[in-house]
């Protein structure tokens, strides 16, 4: 039971309950589509940038709490960052999220809220869930494809 | 070679009435996951083995392993005897009329592969129509629309009811003089329905379509006799019936397997190559081009002993005990919706429980070393149909008993609380 709190901290449960930036946005510039094939879950991330700022981010979807809570979490955050702090950042989580050598104790100095996420270090098949929307993101940023998929 | 004997039902010999005795068999259940006893509810994904397959497997490594039907040593000969004994096992566990029309394949998907491949691009032609059903698996849908990609023919679905059954009127409604081919599955994996499928076929064949049978979740749970279902082929996978991976048979009737093209092509298949022409051999190897899988092969045939030996009236009785209990506790749970309740139905309870997304509940029942599958179960047009993105799916088999069910309740409850 302890473990599992470690991954459903209290922020996530709270992110997935009433997930923030939450909907369409109408004069989005990007708007890309992340699928995980492996549980079905799917997220649309629409972001409207201002120059090299993100001026406005929001999400659509249906997905599990780690997946709704780290799409909330990141639209959060990223919101009013550049493109670059904000590319920064997918490498930074990246390494949280999977990387054998993060050391998690420095994460809630920088990531703050984020580091609620490195409780999926542990449950290696969830990884996949928490990083499906800043794969959406990092795609979004560069321009690579409409389309990402966690496979 | 004709036997009137139900596959279920050998002569001579007293069948296994308790079911409850039997978990013992199977080695990989006597552990503890994260420190709990394992509960595993999967078998609808893969089901375990019995101490007796993994033990003739070994045998087989261990004493006589060799490549079949070419060498004249003794152990290519004992081998093959092996592999053509279970291929005998076979015939007498679907009820074949000869073990001709049994083809060893790595499993269902290949089975349907190969019917997909050989027989539909001998007979598709374009605005032909090859009828599935909405409740398949994707291993039942794919290899169809690629073929009718290339024939110029079309996949038709039939309709399905909310309870998860198959709607009977919109089936015979899809029924044309252009059905050629329909391909359905004898139990549903996502929905735990068991389609009539004698009726079905019966129906199909009024208007002059072939019927393929997907058995993957029923030859664990049913007797299957192709003759009396009157079927012209029957898919299914060894480790789905407590057998290991990579194995499964295609029946075929002979008349139609004689008259398809091979499938794949290489050494086993022929009788005389040269570069003027090559002869094909005959059933069953005209099928089973390469060296098989010889030892998996061994292990097929054992699990197909261990199941004739059970009495599938005790077994039918043991599995829908669990069924109805897992049905009625988790009906209960606030928030619980089941997805198919077919009012015939194997072992399997496909639900959400809301607002929890299937997948946290996966996780967090793991935790009390409790294994189900959570996901689409590769039947996205099934949670299409239900507006659903996944569903956590427990399926029971012969070695499952109230404890497991026990232990799911109350990884159930965990969630409850931590989504509370
Ligand atoms: C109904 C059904 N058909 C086909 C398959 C495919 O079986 P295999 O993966 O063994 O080829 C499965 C397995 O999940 C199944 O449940």
């Amino acid at each position: 039971m302890n473990e599992l709190q470690d991954l459903y901290r209290e922020v996530i449960l709270d992110h997935n309950r009433s997930p923030r930036n939450f909907g369409e946005l109408d004069d989005a510039d990007r708007i890309v589509e992340g699928v995980n094939p492996l549980c079905g879950d799917k997220m649309t991330l629409y972001l409207k940038l201002d120059g090299d700022k993100v001026e406005d981010v929001r999400f659509t979807g249906t997905g599990c709490a780690i997946s709704v809570a780290s799409s909330s979490l990141m639209t959060e955050r990223i919101k009013g960052a550049t493109t670059t702090e904000s590319l920064e950042l997918f490498e930074r989580i990246h390494d949280m999220l999977a990387a054998p050598d993060f050391d998690v104790a420095t994460a809630n100095a920088d990531l703050e809220k984020l580091a609620a996420l490195s409780g999926v270090r542990e449950y290696p098949t969830r990884v996949k869930c928490a990083s499906l929307a800043w794969h959406a993101l990092k795609n979004a940023l560069t321009g690579s494809e409409a389309k990402v998929t966690t496979e | 070679m004709i036997t009137s004997m139900s596959p279920s039902k050998p002569r001579g010999r007293d069948l296994i009435t308790d079911i409850a005795s039997l978990r013992g068999d199977f080695p990989v259940l006597q552990q503890q996951v994260r420190g709990r006893p394992l509960a595993y509810l999967d078998s609808a994904a893969s089901a375990q083995r019995p101490q007796a397959v993994i033990d003739a497997m070994v045998a087989q490594d261990s004493h006589n392993h060799a490549n079949v039907h070419r060498g004249v040593h003794e152990l290519s000969e004992r081998s093959t005897d092996a592999y053509e004994g279970a291929r005998t096992k076979l015939r007498r566990f679907v009820n074949a009329e000869s073990t001709d029309e049994i083809i060893f394949t790595s499993g269902t998907t290949e089975s349907i592969n190969l019917v997909a491949a050989s027989l539909g691009t001998q007979i598709l032609a374009p605005e032909d129509e090859v009828l599935v059903t909405r409740m398949e698996h994707h291993s039942n849908i794919v290899p169809w629309q690629l073929i009718c990609e290339r024939t110029g023919a079309k996949v038709v679905p039939a309709p399905i009811t909310k309870e998860g059954e198959l709607d009977l009127d919109g089936f015979r409604r899809c029924l044309t003089k252009r059905t050629k081919i329909v391909a359905i599955t004898h139990v549903s994996n996502a929905l735990g329905t068991i389609n009539p499928i004698k009726e079905l076929i019966a129906l199909a064949h009024d208007v002059g379509a072939l019927v393929l049978v997907d058995g993957a979740q029923a030859a664990a749970h049913l007797p299957i006799d192709v003759q009396d279902l009157d079927c012209d082929f029957y898919a299914l996978s060894g480790h789905k019936m407590f057998g290991p991976t990579g194995t499964g048979i295609l029946y075929g009737k002979a008349t139609l397997l004689d008259s398809m093209p091979p499938y794949k092509s290489g050494g086993e298949m022929i009788l005389t190559v040269s570069f003027e022409g090559t002869r094909f051999n005959t059933l069953p190897h005209k099928f089973e081009a390469g060296t098989p899988n010889i030892t998996g092969v061994v292990g097929l045939g054992a699990a197909v002993d261990y199941l004739s030996a059970i009495d599938p009236d005790a077994l039918a009785d043991h599995e829908h005990e669990l069924l109805d209990y897992a049905t009625d506790a988790i009906k209960e749970i606030p928030g619980a919706r089941l997805i198919g309740t077919a009012s015939s139905k194997a072992g399997v309870v496909s639900f959400l429980i809301d607002p929890i997304h299937a997948h946290d509940l996966g996780t967090i029942v793991d935790r009390e070393g409790v294994a189900i599958r959570t996901g689409h179960h590769c039947a996205m047009p099934v949670m299409e149909f239900f507006g659903i993105a996944a569903t956590a799916r427990a399926s029971f088999a012969l070695y499952n008993n109230r404890d497991d069910i026990e232990s799911l309740l109350k990884g159930i409850r965990i969630a409850q609380e931590i989504f509370k």
